[in-house]
């Protein structure tokens, strides 16, 4: 029996083996034959296209096939990120509201997780990307959506801080504030434990937090200047914009995921048992302190895995940003791929970095995992 | 009235929240309706009235170009044969969804049915003349990859999943290196590989056609994603099963097979539909490598002069066509899910 299976392995792997080498050896002969070098030497050369946006890493058209795909790989993380964010506060928000006793709150938030869910977010994106550029007008009839926040169908134009001494100080100030919170807090622990008396570390924290860096800035006199963006020629100067390509990926990516976080923390809240708030009650906590305490860590427990795989499925979903022409990592190194014909060098970058990003997002979770999980309780 | 107080102004934020939907309702309903009914555009041979002054909603674009995007390129006195391809899946998918029909004969009218499908489709004798594949497009060809691609990928799937549970070390690497490499990255990339990596694979002289390209990622891309739902199912069968096999003597294969596998695979229905609306989803992406599914003639028919500028309506429209496929798919498996759930507890009060 074990030799039996010993040998079906060893056979198994042997065919692996060979249909790998016999797929390498055609892939070798077939770029012989097309004269195509193999390597990533390209990287250094000259990319010599233009890339829509790079913001934070100055690009130009000079510059090599490398900083490029840098770029990309920034654009990448910047819709990502902000697509998180929003996904998870409109998400918990929509979650919450199917929950309500309201009926008119819980059918409508019930009507956009049924909606959106059921759509492709491709389609989404299209159908986003057709209503900034098509049917929002031009920069000169732009809509003022919120005072100075323009929408026209060159993207979002809207006013942003100018830079001044003071925020420097303001940041040093916010990082103090959350240090001394932190000690606040731990010192109120230990009192806690000390003497049974309760210390209201939150709002503190909030306190030193917010506290500090306003009373940096009140103290300097308030220096608040707005860049507004204004309309010179047939576009928007000055303040920042959000290209139509960033805010149709951001929007649909955001609204899309969202749906999905809205049934998974509908199903988190949903999963803690009914006695655990009353047991919390007939101890005599407080309703905040009930939620904070025992209904937040269980429902925690059952939301935070699947969260963390929608945030994954942001990530990779970001990829179609291809089909809108939004320079991400898969745009550019398609564009690259193109261009020099290293399809499989442009691949294999491209799987690269979304399997570095998966595999230290699953490793990270599987700590947290075993971290959070009930003691004594297996896996 | 009782309702209306307990259910919308049970509490003050409550009453606000409704006081607020109300009046966004009275503020965005109104014009809404305006465009998309009112003053909407139902038919015209161009887009002129479209372009007027007032003119709401285009749907007369949707009216005029609605063979060519429920069929593509596929030849215009031949739109039948891909029509009545259609009728014949829907049939098949009802039948299957309804438990009545659960048993062997449904795999023989399966195949029955791709067979007619494969000769409606491509014909070349009977009388029908032939049609490449090359010129099938359309909602016939997103519905193609849909079922074509769970076809395949379902019983690779269940061996993955199987894998990644064997004894067998070597097995079960190869299952977890497969399971974990794909579902780390995205389709599109997989896509990308089968469009332009695939043909470099190839000996010289041999090659094969966009489409069975673009099937092939998506069967390795589904197969990863059913098989961690296959697991599930797998994971969730009581132990005792196993056991009960095994002392009943049965080698490994007749255990799977007999005892195993029907259980676990019943406990997975649920999620193996929702992943099924995912990978129903996912077809749309071929429109990014080319290839002629319901969004990429959508995309085609806006290209059109005469029609560009619509997209909104045009994307509203295949919104409309996937979301009635996959809405009916997420109820039928909510409704299972319920049905099953019932059978379950109802068993175990008997014991």
């Amino acid at each position: 029996m074990r030799a039996r299976a010993i040998a079906a392995q060893l056979a198994l792997l042997a065919a692996v083996a060979f249909v790998l080498w016999y797929l390498a050896s055609n892939t070798a002969h077939n770029l012989e034959a097309r004269k195509i070098a193999s390597g990533f030497g390209f990287l250094a050369r000259e990319a010599g296209f233009e890339i829509g946006e790079a913001p934070f890493l100055a690009y130009g058209a000079a510059d090599s096939y490398a900083r490029a795909i840098l770029v990309g790989l920034i654009n990448t993380f910047r819709v990502a990120l902000i697509g998180i964010v929003l996904a998870t506060v409109i998400g918990t928000v929509v979650g919450l509201a199917r929950l309500s006793r309201n009926w008119l709150l819980s059918k409508l938030a019930t009507g956009y997780v049924e909606l959106l869910r059921n759509v492709p977010l491709l389609v989404q994106l299209f159908f986003l990307y057709a209503v900034i550029t098509e049917n929002l007008p031009g920069p000169r009839q732009a809509l003022e959506a919120l005072p100075a926040v323009f929408l026209s169908n060159r993207g979002i134009a809207f006013p942003v801080l100018e830079a001044h001494a003071v925020h420097a100080w303001m940041g040093a100030a916010l990082a103090a504030g959350a240090v001394l919170a932190l000690l606040a807090a731990r010192w109120g622990r230990r009192r806690q434990a000390r003497t049974g008396q309760p210390f209201p570390a939150l709002g503190v924290g909030a306190a030193l937090v917010l506290g500090l860096p306003l009373a940096v800035f009140l103290g300097a006199g308030a220096p608040l200047a707005l860049a507004r963006p204004e309309l010179q020629g047939f576009n928007f100067a000055g303040g920042g914009t959000l290209t139509p390509e960033f805010a149709a990926l951001t929007g649909g990516l955001t609204l899309y995921t969202a749906a999905f976080i809205a049934e998974i923390v509908r199903a988190g809240v949903l999963s803690v048992d009914r006695g655990q708030s009353e047991a919390a009650y007939s101890l005599g906590l407080s309703r905040r302190r009930t939620t904070r305490l025992v209904i937040l860590p269980q429902a925690l427990r059952v939301i935070v895995p699947p969260l963390t795989s929608q945030y994954l499925n942001l990530t990779k979903n970001s990829s179609l940003a291809v089909a809108i022409g939004y320079p991400d990592l898969v745009s550019i190194a398609n564009t690259t791929m193109n261009q020099t014909g290293q399809a499989i060098e442009g691949i294999a970058i491209i799987m690269a970095v979304y399997l570095t990003i998966s595999l230290s997002i699953s490793a990270l979770m599987n700590w947290y995992n075993r971290r959070i999980a009930l003691k004594g309780a297996r896996r | 009235m009782r309702w209306l107080r307990e259910n919308l102004f049970g509490s003050w934020p409550s009453a606000l929240a409704t006081l607020a939907i109300l009046w966004l309702a009275w503020m965005l309903v109104p014009p809404l309706v305006e465009w998309a009914v009112v003053d909407a555009v139902w038919s015209a041979p161009d887009s002129r009235p479209c372009r007027a002054e007032g003119a709401g909603a285009c749907w007369a674009l949707i009216a005029e170009k609605h063979r060519f995007i429920l069929f593509g390129t596929y030849p215009y006195e031949q739109h039948w044969r891909p029509g009545l391809g259609i009728l014949v899946l829907l049939v098949l998918y009802v039948a299957s969804a309804m438990r009545r029909f659960w048993r062997p004969a449904l795999a023989l009218a399966w195949l029955g049915g791709l067979a007619l499908i494969g000769w409606l489709m491509w014909g070349g004798f009977a009388g029908l003349p032939y049609v490449e594949n090359e010129r099938w497009g359309g909602l016939m060809l997103t519905l193609l990859l849909a079922t074509f691609g769970i076809a395949f990928a379902f019983p690779i799937s269940i061996l993955l999943a199987l894998g990644r549970r064997s004894q067998l070390p070597v097995v079960r690497a190869l299952s977890v290196l497969w399971i974990e490499l794909v579902r780390g990255v995205p389709l599109i990339s997989l896509l990308f590989m089968a469009s332009v990596m695939l043909p470099l694979f190839l000996p010289e002289g041999v090659s094969i056609d966009k489409l069975l390209r673009a099937l092939i990622a998506m069967i390795v891309f589904a197969a990863a994603y059913l098989a961690e739902v296959v697991r599930g199912g797998l994971q969730a069968m009581p132990h005792g099963q196993e056991e009960a096999a095994d002392a009943l003597g049965l080698p490994y294969w007749r255990k799977t097979l007999l005892v195993i596998l029907p259980q676990a695979l019943r406990i997975a229905i649920p999620p193996l539909v929702n992943t099924f609306i995912a990978f129903f989803k996912d077809t749309s992406l071929v429109v990014i490598i080319g290839l002629f599914d319901l969004l990429t003639s959508i995309k085609v028919a806006l290209t059109e002069p005469a029609w560009s500028g619509f997209g909104v309506e045009a994307y509203l429209f295949a919104s409309l066509v996937y979301f009635a496929f996959c809405f009916a798919m997420s109820r039928y498996s909510q409704d299972l899910e319920r049905e099953l759930e019932r059978g379950r507890t109802h068993v175990l009060r008997e014991n």
